[in-house]
């Protein structure tokens, strides 16, 4: 049995020291190939990060298409979607990313009004 | 042979589906499940996604499992288990007792284990989102293995997981079509759901194959049944079948689907009893024929039941007992007191007592269970003791439209079957609670007779099929040496049983005595008569030869007086000088 099929840990045991929740950003975006939802997610986040993040996030774009043994290992079953690894908690946020304001929010760089 | 009275059967013949094997058909994947193949003709749908539902615990992830494991291991199609509710650890654990090697099957790359874990409260939604990701994976795995079949454990999971129904379904769609152009065989579980077959309507999507899963309690007891609802291009049996789950895995007896056409044997086997086996035509029961004992309470069903069993296995047939109401030990211990032992017979392994409470479980999981024990022990002999402990409340169609099953299956396997009813007294005893007589093909009925202070139990048969069999009522007694049947004093009085036959067979010795002691009697007189009267012949006959003799002396004297006297005359007359003319001598003379 492979040990990644089981289900990630949960965020809260993960490292965390309290000054991070301004600090650097790790996302991931899981994309495949060309297809118009990938293309306009990349689009979005980028323009996301540079507007928001400037200078303290880490984007990697994964496309399953090259990389389809990732899928299992990240739970991926929607696409396009973004993982924040850090910092903690871990969150998803699935879709072409078009909606802004959710976005912030999903990643906790906006908090909710 | 006694007509029967024509009860409300529904024969078994009418449910028989033909499912036909000549002629070329859909392609398809053999599931390995016993009885689930021949329900549907050979299996799953080849290449197509087929839907199995119901609620929850009714088996779904194991007969999914199942169809997977049984194709890695018995033919050579690896397979994808992509679960969305327990992990693949969990998987692995919960099969480990029906000996299922998941980890060997994945190390083997037999087979992949893929947990999908979906946590809503971790997923944000922005925008239009597709599930290329599980296509991808799902993909992966398939190519890793070579994979031809794959298994979906719950999908509908998603809805719960994932905002947006409305891409969630298009989606669906889209991954069932993808599936069929990848030529796997799937199995998609779905949760069964109000008035539709699953939750989310999946039987809309997946519409090759159906099969729907129930596990129901009546009369608080369970039973599993299975249903093919739907198979496109195939036929299949449509009836819900019982299906088992143990230590095996899961087996379906397609039990409604038998037939009238067991072959009927002519060779005849002993029922254990000498003089009963000389009222049936002298010879015993067929084999194969199915042996109904009924009787009212403590008239020796269980025994008889016993003697048949201990004769089979002298023979060195096996013999399934299903005891109802007492356990194995108690019948052996019961059965030795009237001198029969079957304790040889059950370390020979001849012998096996399979004791359970009718209440144990439901009638089609009983009768399914009955299927799988006669199936691994094969059997020459099944008795069970009694029937009608089956029936428990309202449930008497049931009761019989299961014993007719059971009756009909024992047939086809050439196994002769005993079977015991204990009538209710009140009840006529020609009447079975169960009213399966018209299956039984010899029926002999046990009754007591109450009179003169005692009951004794009596012996005859109501009928049996294809035998010229006695029409005699038996005295059945329980002896230490088993069952012995006797004749009954059949006399002015009626029949007589017990201490009133011995009485009477006394009284008809003593009548008898008197007979030949009269017999006797006149034979004796009329000897001395015999005697008496050649007694008087010979003293008659004496009487007469003395008479004999006098009269002989008498005459004889005469004679010699009458020469005398002539001879005197001549003398006178030569003294006389007469001269000779002795015609003139009578008138002259004097």
């Amino acid at each position: 049995m492979k040990k990644n099929s089981s289900p990630p840990e949960p965020p809260k045991a993960m490292s965390a020291s309290p000054k991070v929740v301004s600090s650097r950003y790790i996302l991931k975006l899981y994309i495949a190939g060309q297809s118009p939802k990938s293309v306009n997610a990349i689009v979005n986040i980028k323009k996301i990060c540079e507007e928001n993040l400037r200078g303290r996030y880490e984007l990697d774009v994964i496309d399953l298409y090259q990389q389809p043994q990732l899928a299992q290992g990240e739970q991926i079953i929607a696409i396009p979607t973004l993982i924040r690894k850090l910092p903690p908690p871990l969150r998803r946020i699935i879709g072409d990313l078009s909606d802004t304001e959710k976005v912030l929010m999903g990643l906790e760089i906006r908090k909710k009004a | 042979m006694t007509k029967l009275k024509p009860a409300a059967i529904s024969k078994p013949a009418a449910k028989v589906r033909s499912i036909s094997r000549s002629r070329p058909q859909l392609p398809k994947a053999p599931t390995g499940i016993q009885g689930l193949d021949e329900i549907t003709g050979g299996g799953l749908p080849k290449g197509r996604p087929t839907l199995i539902c119901g609620g929850a615990g009714c088996g779904k992830t194991l007969l999914a499992m199942e169809f997977l494991v049984r194709g890695a291991t018995q033919y050579n199609e690896p397979g994808v288990f992509m679960s969305f509710e327990e992990t693949a650890q969990d998987l692995t654990q919960n099969v480990v007792s029906l000996g299922f090697d998941l980890k060997g099957l994945a190390a083997r790359k037999k087979i992949v284990l893929d947990h999908v874990y979906v946590e809503r409260s971790e997923i944000e939604e922005s925008g239009e989102y597709d599930l290329e990701g599980l296509f991808i994976r799902l993909g992966a795995a398939i190519d890793a293995i070579g994979a031809k079949r794959v298994v979906l454990d719950t999908i509908e999971t998603l809805f719960a997981g994932l905002p947006d129904p409305a891409i969630l379904r298009a989606e669906l769609r889209r991954l069932f079509r993808w599936l069929k152009d990848k030529g796997v065989t799937a199995v998609i579980t779905g949760e069964r759901g109000e008035g539709t077959l699953t939750r989310q309507g999946l039987e809309e999507y997946v519409s090759d194959c159906v099969i729907v899963l129930d596990h129901r309690v009546s009369e608080q007891t369970s039973s599993r049944r299975l249903r093919v609802v739907k198979y496109r291009g195939s036929t299949h049996g449509t009836n819900e079948y019982p299906f088992l789950i143990d230590e095996d895995g899961i087996s379906v007896l397609p039990v409604t689907s038998l037939s009238l056409d067991h072959k009927a044997s002519s060779e005849r086997i002993s029922s254990g009893v000498a003089r009963l086996d000389a009222m049936l035509g002298g010879k015993g029961y067929y084999r194969g024929s199915s042996v109904l004992v009924s009787g009212t309470a403590g008239t020796g069903k269980s025994s008889l039941a016993a003697h048949f069993a201990d004769a089979a296995c002298r023979r060195g047939e096996r013999v399934l007992y299903f005891s109802f109401e007492e356990s194995p030990d108690q019948i052996m211990r019961n059965m030795r007191s009237i001198g029969i032992d079957l304790q040889p017979c059950v370390k020979k392994g001849l012998l096996q007592i399979y004791a359970d409470r009718p209440s144990s479980a439901g009638l089609e999981t009983h009768l399914a269970l009955k299927h799988k024990l006669i199936d691994d022990f094969k059997p020459q002999v099944v008795i069970m003791d009694p029937l009608n402990s089956f029936v428990i409340g309202d449930n008497q169609i049931e009761v019989k439209s299961m014993l007719m099953r059971l009756v009909d299956f024992l047939k086809t396997r050439q196994i002769t079957g005993l079977f015991t009813n204990l009538a209710q007294s009140g009840n006529p005893l020609e009447q079975t609670d169960v009213a399966i007589s018209s299956v039984i093909d010899t029926w002999l009925l046990l009754k007591d007779i109450d009179s003169g202070g005692e009951r004794n139990r009596c012996l005859s048969i109501l009928k049996s099929r294809g035998m010229a069999h006695s029409n005699q009522i038996r005295e059945f007694l329980l002896t230490d040496r088993g069952v012995e049947l006797r004749d009954v004093y059949v006399g002015p009085e009626g029949v007589l049983t017990g201490s009133a036959r011995l009485t009477k067979e006394a009284e008809k010795e003593a009548t008898l005595l008197v007979h030949d002691q009269e017999v006797e009697l006149r034979r004796i007189e009329l000897e001395r008569k015999r005697t008496t009267l050649e007694a008087q012949v010979a003293m008659l006959r004496a009487e007469f030869a003395v008479q004999e003799v006098a009269s002989l002396t008498i005459i004889d004297q005469e004679k010699a007086e009458k020469a005398q006297l002539a001879q005197g005359l001549v003398d006178m007359g030569l003294i006389r000088k007469v001269d000779a003319k002795p015609n003139k001598q009578k008138g002259g003379s004097k």
